[in-house]
């Protein structure tokens, strides 16, 4: 049942905005893995935010301005996805132009 | 106090400004070097899978699934990555997400963003490159076999970065190694079985739809009948 790559990349990518938009905003709130270990072992409070994070468009995966902390996530996650999708096809074309052997200017030598 | 959504993301603060330094001039060489290398042909289908599967990893990330004792854990996707694209475009492809995570939604520090790409990124990727790509070729070329070889080797990647996480902090003087280590690869041991499960099945659903994808696949299971196979990457004298 192979697919064209058309389906495949629509299939894929809806998959991605799906989970990001509608099951993102009901996954665990627990802390994570070094958040855990973290408070347990008392450094979480080294954990600061750049000075540039505080102006973060989209600070801790919450939309701002949005009440609905649901909602909220969901629209984090749908914006995200669709940004990394767009960069992640803008890295491709960076790697194929270099692969013809004409670097693009600035590129790292 | 504000939240700080961590999994294995560091923030700024706990590293040493030379942990961070030295991690950031690794994680800076190995994507340039990665730049060199990968190679993708214009007309391939990996143009579009390199956002399609940045955009996974992304969306999957979000997604904190509970593990014992008031934990969550999520998927972190430099196997994945590696088994589908190799390891050195799997590695641009975890950068572009950690970096986008820690500009856009302040997860993950700016000064920590190189041991950040370092831990859950490159050390992955690569690991995986190696492991699979020399299982391959020693275990026989069934389906079955090559899902076990992608689970097992995507728990090991999350627990290379959990240990290089921890030696990081250590080393930094924030936590002794005697006390974090056995802590995070506890948790991360666990965290591992849902990125195993999640591997496995993104690859199992990527074998059954177009297994050309499947870059570090063996031939047998990756090849349609009559088809040429493309070279994955370009070796890096050319």
């Amino acid at each position: 049942m192979n697919v064209s790559t058309r389906i495949f990349v629509i299939l894929a990518l809806a998959v991605a905005v799906g989970l990001a938009t509608a099951v993102s905003p009901f996954a665990s709130p627990n802390p994570d893995g070094l958040e855990k270990v973290a408070g347990d072992k008392q450094f979480l409070d080294e954990g600061k935010l750049h000075s540039i994070q505080e102006d973060s468009p989209i600070p801790d995966y919450a939309f701002p301005g949005v009440h609905d902390q649901r909602v909220a996530t969901g629209l984090a996650g749908f914006i995200g996805t669709l940004a990394v999708f767009a960069i992640g096809y803008g890295l491709a074309f960076v790697v194929r132009r270099q692969s013809r052997g004409a670097p693009p200017p600035g590129a790292p030598a | 106090m504000i939240h700080l959504p961590l999994a294995l993301h560091i923030p700024d603060g706990f590293l040493s400004g030379g942990v961070a330094a030295v991690a950031g001039v690794l994680a800076i060489a190995a994507v340039a070097y990665a730049l060199r290398v990968a190679n993708v042909e214009p007309d391939e289908a990996r143009v579009p899978l390199l956002g399609v599967l940045a955009a996974f990893i992304f969306a999957a990330q979000m997604l904190n699934f509970p593990i014992v004792g008031g934990t969550s854990g999520h998927f972190l996707g430099a196997t994945l990555a590696a088994v589908l694209l190799g390891p050195w475009l799997a590695c641009l492809v975890m950068a572009v997400v950690i970096t986008v995570q820690a500009f856009a939604f302040a997860d993950g520090g700016i000064s920590a963003l190189g041991a950040n790409i370092l831990n859950m990124g490159v050390l992955g990727a690569l690991l995986a490159g190696l492991l699979v790509g020399a299982l391959v070729k020693v275990l026989p070329h069934a389906r079955s076999v090559f899902l076990g070889v992608v689970a097992t080797v995507s728990w090991f990647a999350v627990m290379v970065g959990t240990a290089a996480t921890s030696f990081e902090l250590a080393i930094s003087d924030t936590v002794p190694l005697g006390t974090s280590l056995p802590a995070m690869l506890g948790v991360h041991s666990l965290i591992g079985i849902g990125e195993a499960v999640i591997t496995t099945a993104a690859v199992a659903a990527v074998l059954v739809s177009r297994p050309d994808l499947v870059a570090l696949g063996p031939p047998q299971l990756t090849t349609e009948p009559g088809r040429v196979p493309r070279p994955v990457e370009r070796s890096a004298s050319a």
